[in-house]
């Protein structure tokens, strides 16, 4: 009899690294859906182009850098997929090629691979193509959902941010509206959210403080009363920023009230760009910022630990 | 019910009865096997030297093994027969340890014991030696002499006496059936204890997964003096020292303190049986309630005499059902994968876990992705993520910088981790080279050999948890041995 000898603990939770990266390709599922219903076959071309490049960047990478081939945790597949939701359906071929390459091979892979990067992939991928392709990337992409009227509008919409007033709160929670592929359905969003959060996959802190941050902040630097500041919060991609790109793992802080004060910041930064800055969205970068901020956050809060504290002020 | 708990922690199998369901309702069965190898390094501290020789003839409750100082306990024959062989065994850590092997004869003849009766009029002087002589240590799974826990420092005062009836490992239900078996037996010796420290208070903790068990104790607590149960949340790891002193007591064991820092003692239900058993009836520690299950055919809650050979005790539960790839002395989170299954049971076997080929296949450790499910786990607030990067570059200032001595190796953040990576062998790691150097340090700048007091202190910093720690605890025997 050959018995196995290792150290304890001799039993794992059943939740691996795989398994909550196919979580949250799961809780995508709707909004992936929504998104090419809304917009069609360009749409579908957009999200295969950029998953199939990123799996093919990750694995060339590992391949050349003789590194373990890992394609297969699903992280590649969920940049990816994240990157791609976050280009409008009209963006070409190529860019959507491009930004997935970048986000694996210069983002992930050059800071050290999974877990070691400091920004979140897809975000920073997002943060180039819209310098570098602005055209392509911009409010003037956008167009307006297929089945929200009849017949193709390919003429490029007002985005719902820079004429608030144009579509209702419904048309808002159903999609019906201009934007990137994955943002525009915030009630596909919510089901995504409450799956990660029912799996245990994501906690509910960072998407619930980040998109009551944009809300207060923009009652209170903004103004215009409550309901259109709901619709500022409901608008762009606050939304999908704060459930899917806020909440990763490695570009986010770990412990509970760090996590709480990353996502008002991060809700702050909206706010003041969205009102001061040149952008009409500053979702994107509301995020990368705080992601760079996260260590610090990670470090400079003071831990609890067992036993330093004085034990008289603990009586129960 | 109005339960207790501490901080973070996790809940393994929370869907499943924490595993324990193939068992707790077994009642416990008595087996005696034909051979019993006792080993000689069974408790925290100086191995006990063997005093008999092959040929001779034992009764039970004969001493086998002389204490080797205060940090020591004595050994005894766990049945009657013929003492077949003096010779060594592997040990549950590196190296060998010595053990003596006796042949049953199934007479069950005892030595003369010396009952000092009932615990309530027995002379509180006469306690603690009794407990001495019983070769008592923590049977929870730390092994610590039990004496020596409960001989205090001058000016250290305890106010409460709290016992362990968490359970708090998953599959386990030896303690549970203890509790609805020999409940009184329990309160016996923590009433034996109370009176011999004169402490007023002693309150039994128990896991709210065990309902009958607390009813029982409840029963048994009535109309004796200052005894008391606590339910408890069930949480893993709360039948850890510190985490059960804080969910009873609301007071924090200080860093590199023994539990006697917040005036508390704890002591396993287990333990507070034997004790009953020695100051009542006179009898040493020869026996222990043991539970067997995972893959054997008929999962069991067995009394065991100590030495009793694993093989023996699988053969008495069936067989195996499947083709055992590890056996787990212990629970799942702490217990200790032994080699083969030639191994004797120990004082502090409270259980034999087998798992199958599947079940003990590892993981490979895959990158840290920072899900913070470590920090959310650790019962002690540490982040454990960040002491890995350090342990990963044998970087130990950087660990104990970052607390890795006050990691009580409980194994949640390695149990959460979806990357499987190996946190706590990592810390046990860190820690063991930390107190070595210390060791070394202490030994280089005063060359005197270490008195009983000060082998307990270095015993005891380093292993202030014990809750299940066989695998820290035996490395730790094999220091204390090496000190000697």
């Amino acid at each position: 009899m050959s018995l196995r000898i290792s150290t304890a603990p001799h039993m794992h939770n059943p939740l691996t690294t795989s398994r909550l990266m196919q979580n949250v390709c799961i809780a995508l599922m709707p909004t992936v859906l929504v998104g090419v219903y809304a917009f069609g076959f360009p749409a579908l071309m957009v999200l295969a182009v950029s998953v199939a490049s990123a799996v093919v960047s990750e694995f060339l990478w590992q391949k050349i850098a003789h590194q373990p081939v890992r394609v297969n945790d699903f992280s590649a597949i969920l940049t990816g997929l994240i990157l791609g939701l976050n280009l409008p359906s009209t963006a070409p071929w190529w860019m959507a090629m491009v930004g997935s390459a970048f986000a694996i091979i210069v983002v992930k892979q050059l800071f050290g691979g999974l877990g070691d990067n400091f920004l979140n992939p897809a975000l920073a991928a997002r943060a180039v193509l819209l310098a570098s392709w602005p055209v392509h990337m911009a409010a003037s992409a956008y167009v307006k959902p297929t089945f929200f009227e009849a017949g193709v509008d390919a003429v490029s919409a007002a985005t719902p941010l820079s004429s608030p007033g144009s579509y209702t709160l419904m048309q808002r929670l159903l999609g019906q509206i201009p934007g990137t592929i994955g943002e525009v359905s915030k009630i596909a969003i919510l089901i995504g959210f409450l799956f990660l959060v029912c799996t245990s996959t994501i906690s509910w802190r960072i998407p619930v403080v980040m998109v009551g941050s944009v809300y207060v902040f923009t009652l209170l630097i903004v103004g215009g009363g409550f309901e259109s500041a709901l619709i500022a919060t409901l608008s762009g991609g606050v939304l999908f920023g704060a459930v899917f790109m806020a909440t990763d793992y490695v570009t986010s802080p770990i412990r509970p009230v760090a996590q709480i004060i990353y996502a008002a910041l991060i809700g702050l930064i909206i706010v003041l760009i969205r009102q001061f800055g040149n952008y009409p969205e500053g979702v994107t970068y509301g995020i990368l910022l705080m992601n760079i901020a996260t260590p610090l956050i990670d470090r400079f809060l003071p831990q609890k630990i067992y036993g330093y504290q004085k034990k008289e002020a603990k009586k129960a | 019910m109005l339960t207790k708990t501490f901080k973070r922690g996790v809940h393994p199998l929370h869907n499943m009865h924490e595993g324990k369901s193939a068992t707790r309702d077994l009642p416990v069965r008595e087996y005696v096997s034909d051979t019993v190898v006792i080993s000689m390094a069974m408790n925290i501290g100086a191995p006990a030297k063997p005093c008999v020789k092959k040929g001779d003839h034992v009764d039970i409750g004969q001493v086998i093994g002389e204490a080797q100082g205060f940090m020591s306990v004595p050994v005894h024959a766990s049945v009657s027969g013929e003492v077949v062989a003096v010779d060594s065994i592997p040990s549950l850590g590196a190296g060998n340890v010595q053990a003596v092997t006796i042949k049953n004869d199934f007479a069950d003849t005892w030595v003369e014991l010396h009952p000092l009766g009932n615990v309530e009029q027995v002379d509180p002087k006469a306690v603690i030696p009794a407990i001495q002589a019983a070769g008592i240590t923590g049977m929870g799974g730390a092994s610590f002499p039990t004496h020596v826990k409960l001989t205090f420092r001058e000016g250290a005062t305890c106010d409460t006496i709290v016992v362990n009836g968490a359970e708090c490992e998953t599959h386990l239900t030896a303690d549970y059936r203890l509790m609805l078996e020999h409940s009184t037996r329990i309160v016996d010796g923590l009433r034996a204890v109370m009176r011999a420290l004169n402490v007023p208070k002693g309150i039994i903790g128990i896991e709210d997964n065990k309902p009958e068990a607390i009813v029982a104790m409840e029963q048994a607590c009535q109309g004796r003096a200052g005894v008391s149960v606590q339910p408890l949340k069930t949480k893993y790891p709360q039948g850890g020292e510190k985490q059960l002193i804080e969910a009873i007591t609301g007071r924090q064991v200080p860093s590199g303190g023994l539990p006697i820092a917040a005036h508390v003692v704890v002591l396993n239900v287990g333990t507070c049986a034997a004790i009953a058993d020695a100051v009542i009836d006179g009898k040493p520690l020869i026996q222990r309630i043991c539970t067997v299950t995972g893959c054997v055919r008929k999962p069991s809650n067995l009394m065991v005499r100590i030495g009793t050979i694993t093989e023996d005790i699988i053969g008495e539960c069936g067989g195996y059902s499947e083709t055992p790839g590890k056996i787990v002395f212990g629970g799942m989170m702490t217990g200790i994968a032994i080699p083969n299954d030639q191994m004797p049971v120990f004082k502090s076997s409270n259980g034999i876990v087998v798992l199958n080929e599947k079940q003990a296949k590892s993981k490979d450790e895959s990158p840290c992705i920072h899900c913070g499910r470590c920090v959310a786990a650790c019962p002690i607030g540490l982040n454990p993520y960040q002491i890995k990067v350090a342990a990963d570059k044998s970087d130990f200032a950087a660990a104990e910088k970052l607390h890795v001595m006050d990691c009580i190796l409980c194994g949640s953040c390695a149990y959460q981790c979806p990357s499987r990576r190996w946190l706590t062998p990592s810390f046990k790691f860190c820690k063991d080279h930390i107190t070595a150097e210390a060791k070394a340090k202490a030994a280089a700048s005063k060359p005197q050999p270490p008195s009983g007091d000060a082998a307990r202190n270095a015993a005891t910093s380093k292993d202030v948890d014990s809750m299940g720690k066989q695998s820290a605890g035996h490395a730790s025997k094999q220091k204390g041995g090496a000190t000697k």
